[in-house]
C-alpha cells in the first residue's frame, strides 16, 4: 500500500472504531488516555475529543525509559511527562502513531508501572507495521502495512497530521 | 590539554572536570538536559532507569556533605549503583597510592568517579590515567575547579533570568582561593553575559584578574550597582586567622551582604550563595532567608545537573567502547 493512499481522516475513523469497540468488549471504566510524545500525542489529542473523555489527556515522553542509551546517548529537551500521581488500578489507554519494533511500548509501559499498578492497559496506534522485536502487539490500530526493510514510516504534524515514508540510504 | 580530554571524538562530554574549554553549545546542552531531569524529584517514584547497571564511585579525600548527597541522589535517582569511598579511613591512610586506589577499582569494573580532592588537578589526573571506558567528574579540585557547581549556579541564573545576554552578574568574597568563583566566571563569559564584576579587598583578589575577563572592584555600593545576580561566597574560617583580613566582623562591615547594600542592586536581582552559609560573616540572616534569595533552588538544582553531567558522559560510551 502506497502512503500517497492513506487518507489520515480515514484512519483515524477506524481507530475510533476499534477503540470504542475495546472499551466495550473489556469493559474498560473511566479510561484514562495516554499519548506518546510527539506523534502519539497529537493521535491521543484527536481520540481524546473524539471520545470526548473529560480527565484531561497524559503525556508520555519515554526517553529515559530507552534501552538504547548506552549506544546514543541522551538528547536534551525531554518533555516532561504530565501524568496523574497515581495510575493504581486505572483503565489506560496508550496511544502512538507507529507500531513497528515494540520498544517504545516497552519503554512507556515501564515508565507508567512505576507511577502504581494500573488494571488494564490497551494499546491504540494509528498505523501498525511489520518487524515487532519483541512480543508486544497493539489491541486497536488504524490500519496494517508491511514495508520493506529500511523504509521508515513517520507521521508528521501536529496540524495537519501527515504521513511521510523515508527509505533509509543505508539499507538501499 | 584541558580542552581535549574532556570531549570524545565526537565532541561529546566524555569527563566533566572544568568548564574552561567547554563552548557555550555544550554548556546549553548541559543546562538543557538538566532541565529535563528537575521533574523526576517531584514523582512518586524519583528514579529512572537511564543508568541501571553502571556503577558510580564517589571518591571523596576531602569532606563535603552537601555535594556527594547531591552526587549521591543523582546517581540513585538514574537508578545507578554508588559506592562511597571514605578515604580517611581507606587503603589511602594505609600508605596506597592516589593511582593504585584507582587501579583497584577499575578492576571491580566501576564506571564513574566522582573525585573531589584538596588538590588543584587531581580530577583531572585521575581523569588521564584511568581506563579509557571510565569518566570522571570534578566535583571540587583544591583551588581550581568545581564544575557542577558552577553549571548548577548558571541553572539557577537560567531559570530565573531566562537568558544570559545583557546580565550583570556580581561576585562577592574570596575570589583568591575560590574554585566556584573561577568555574562561575569561565562559564558566565562563555554563556554570554553583559558583565561580571568581583567584589573584594585586595588581599582576596588574583593579581593578574582582569585577564579572566572581570571588573575587579573593591567597594560594595560600586559594585551591586544595577546587577542582576548577586553571587556571595563561602569565607573560609581559615583564612581569617591568616593576614588576608582584619576580622569576621570587619569583613561584614565592607562585604557582607546586608538588605541595605542588596537595594543597590536592581529590585528583582536573585541572591546566590554556594553554601555552606556564614550568617552574619557574608550574608545577614535576613538576605539569606529573604525574598530575593535562591540559595535552596540552587541545592536543589544541584541534583538536576549533576544528573545531566553523569548521563551525558556515561551515554557516549557504548557501542564506541
Amino acid at each position: 500500500m502506497l502512503t500517497s493512499s492513506f487518507n489520515i481522516a480515514d484512519l483515524l475513523d477506524s481507530l475510533e472504531t476499534d477503540i470504542r469497540q475495546q472499551i466495550e468488549s473489556r469493559k474498560l471504566n473511566n479510561p484514562l488516555l495516554i499519548g506518546i510524545h510527539s506523534g502519539g500525542a497529537w493521535i491521543a489529542e484527536r481520540m481524546h475529543q473524539r471520545l470526548r473523555i473529560a480527565e484531561p489527556l497524559g503525556l508520555m515522553d519515554i526517553t529515559f525509559y530507552r534501552d538504547d542509551f548506552s549506544q546514543i546517548g541522551m538528547h536534551p529537551n525531554v518533555k516532561a511527562s504530565q501524568l496523574p500521581p497515581r495510575l493504581e488500578g486505572r483503565d489506560i489507554i496508550l496511544i502512538d502513531d507507529v507500531f513497528y519494533t515494540g520498544r517504545t511500548i516497552r519503554a512507556a509501559l515501564n515508565e507508567i508501572f512505576d507511577y502504581g499498578r494500573p488494571n488494564q492497559v490497551l494499546l491504540a496506534v494509528l498505523i501498525e507495521r511489520n518487524g515487532r522485536q519483541i512480543p508486544l502487539q497493539p489491541d486497536c490500530r488504524g490500519v496494517r502495512i508491511d514495508l520493506p526493510d529500511g523504509q521508515r514510516i513517520k507521521l508528521t504534524g501536529p496540524d495537519p497530521l501527515g504521513i511521510d515514508l523515508q527509505t533509509l540510504a543505508c539499507a538501499a | 590539554m584541558h580542552r581535549h580530554i574532556q570531549l570524545t571524538e565526537q565532541g561529546k562530554l566524555k569527563h566533566f572536570l572544568s568548564t574552561e574549554g567547554l563552548n557555550k553549545s555544550l554548556l546549553t546542552e548541559i543546562l538543557d538536559t538538566a532541565e529535563s531531569f528537575v521533574g523526576i524529584s517531584e514523582h512518586q517514584v524519583k528514579k529512572v532507569p537511564l543508568l541501571r547497571g553502571k556503577t558510580i564511585v564517589n571518591l571523596f579525600f576531602e569532606n563535603s556533605t552537601r555535594t556527594r548527597t547531591t552526587f549521591e541522589l543523582a546517581a540513585t535517582r538514574l537508578s545507578a549503583d554508588v559506592l562511597n569511598m571514605n578515604i580517611a579511613t581507606s587503603a589511602t591512610s594505609k600508605g596506597e597510592s592516589l593511582l593504585d586506589t584507582i587501579r583497584n577499582l577499575e578492576a571491580m569494573h566501576v564506571d564513574m568517579f566522582v573525585v573531589r580532592h584538596a588538590l588543584s588537578g587531581a580530577a583531572h589526573f585521575i581523569a588521564q590515567h584511568t581506563a579509557p571506558h571510565i569518566s570522571v567528574i570534578n566535583a571540587g579540585d583544591g583551588q581550581h575547579a568545581h564544575p557542577t557547581q558552577a553549571m548548577l549556579d548558571m541553572f539557577t541564573i537560567r531559570q530565573h533570568k531566562k537568558q544570559f545576554e545583557g546580565l550583570k552578574v556580581a561576585i562577592v568574597g574570596d575570589i583568591l582561593h575560590s574554585r566556584v568563583a573561577r568555574s562561575q566566571i569561565l562559564a558566565l563569559n562563555t554563556l554570554g553575559v553583559a558583565e561580571v564584576r568581583v567584589i573584594a579587598p585586595k588581599t582576596l583578589l588574583p593579581a593578574h584578574v582582569r585577564s579572566m575577563g572581570v571588573i575587579p572592584l573593591h567597594d560594595m555600593d560600586e559594585g551591586l550597582s544595577d546587577v542582576d545576580v548577586v553571587i556571595m561566597l563561602r569565607l573560609q574560617k581559615e583564612r581569617m586567622n591568616s593576614a588576608f583580613l582584619p576580622s569576621e566582623s570587619e569583613f561584614f562591615k565592607c562585604y557582607g551582604l546586608t538588605e541595605a547594600k542588596l537595594q543597590r542592586a536592581k529590585p528583582d536581582a536573585i541572591v546566590m550563595h554556594p553554601g555552606p552559609i556564614n550568617r552574619g560573616v557574608e550574608i545577614a540572616s535576613s538576605v539569606a532567608d529573604g525574598p530575593q534569595s535562591v540559595i535552596l533552588q540552587q541545592v536543589s538544582n544541584g541534583i538536576a545537573v549533576r544528573m545531566a553531567v553523569m548521563t551525558m558522559t556515561l551515554g557516549h560510551h557504548g557501542g564506541m567502547a
